[in-house]
């Protein structure tokens, strides 16, 4: 694979740093990364990873652009409002980079789906905004040894992990499941400040960047906590689980299911 | 004694539990709250009964959904 002397321009400032270099880029450029919602946190993600060049992004979400969404979903424009997220999404990608082959994935993710959703790519980013979902991937993308992302934002505190199979805990290690309907607060009832959803999807894409590229400490076993208050960062050491039981030793999840649909006993 | 709360000295009476420490802390919803002292998660139904020590490092996980705010799924 060569560059084209437009793409050496386009993507100089990666390619004269030592831990990236023309073999780093080659691997961005072949890399297929899935974000799932193109919200808060997608967009940013997007925008970052269509900007470095990764060959394929997916989209994934089955919503219609809210006027509520631009104080923080850059992906998306006032012209937007009402289109679907993915074809937006598709649009500011395209414009940004044609060298990024966009894949819109109109549709809720569930269990139904969500293998075959990320089975493509090498890296999952989660920017859902509930906590059904959130679940969900991780389970998936245990169950599929896909690493992912998992972030969250609210107020103005962020937190985000990474998981890599066999490089410390998942999701559901350190929170065993999804709290009941309305226990926690969401950003649509507590609030969120956008530049919040840019800092903490911005770092979702460096992860992502991180782990194609093969440089540097992941956020495996860690969360990182980011309180734009008092401007804390912390990255907060994550002690393994052997009991979860999705990752642990005697695993009780063996595929990946919709949380909060009550299910048939089938024992 | 002296323990650690989210990575800061503080000050708490000797025998303090978990539980006795969220509150006094202004934890939001402790029940959902994930609690890890020294590097190693405890379980939700020992909050009331673990009593703390000195030097301990306690660490409060929250859980943090937002992110998209699109429809319900």
């Amino acid at each position: 694979m060569a560059l084209s002397s437009e793409q050496l321009d386009r993507y100089s400032r990666h390619i004269i740093l030592k831990e990236v270099g023309l073999r780093g880029q080659k691997k961005l450029m072949q890399a297929k990364v899935l974000i799932i919602g193109a919200g808060g946190l997608g967009s940013p993600a997007a925008m970052y990873l269509a900007a470095a060049g990764v060959g394929t992004i997916g989209i994934a979400d089955a919503d219609e652009v809210d006027l509520s969404n631009l104080q923080r979903q850059i992906l998306h424009a006032t012209a937007d409002v009402g289109k679907p997220k993915v074809d937006s999404a598709r649009e500011t990608i395209a414009a940004l980079n044609p060298d990024v082959t966009v894949i819109c994935h109109h549709l809720f993710v569930s269990a139904a789906n969500v293998m075959e959703l990320i089975e493509p790519y090498d890296f999952v980013i989660d920017g859902t905004d509930n906590f059904a979902a959130k679940f969900l991937i991780n389970d998936a993308c245990v169950l599929a040894g896909k690493p992912f992302s998992h972030a969250g934002i609210i107020r103005f505190h962020g937190q985000l992990m990474t998981y890599v199979p066999g490089r410390g805990p998942c999701y559901r290690c350190v929170f065993r499941q999804p709290p009941p309907k309305d226990a926690v607060p969401t950003c649509r009832e507590a609030g969120v400040i956008g530049a919040m959803a840019g800092v903490i999807g911005c770092m979702q894409a460096l992860e992502a960047v991180k782990y194609i590229v093969g440089v540097g400490d992941l956020l495996t076993g860690r969360l990182l906590t980011f309180d734009a208050l008092d401007m804390e960062v912390r990255p907060i050491s994550l002690p393994e689980n052997p009991d979860c039981p999705v990752c642990g030793k005697h695993p009780t999840i063996l595929q990946p299911f919709d949380e909060g649909v009550v299910e048939c006993d089938l024992k | 004694m002296k323990i650690l709360i989210s990575g800061k000295p503080a000050e708490a009476e000797d025998g303090i539990t978990i539980l006795q420490l969220m509150e006094r802390e202004q934890v939001e919803t402790p029940q959902y709250v994930t609690v890890a002292v020294n590097n190693a998660f405890i379980p939700m139904d020992r909050y009331a009964c673990y009593a703390l020590q000195e030097g301990d490092a306690v660490e409060f996980l929250y859980y943090t959904g937002g992110g998209c705010d699109g429809a319900e799924q």
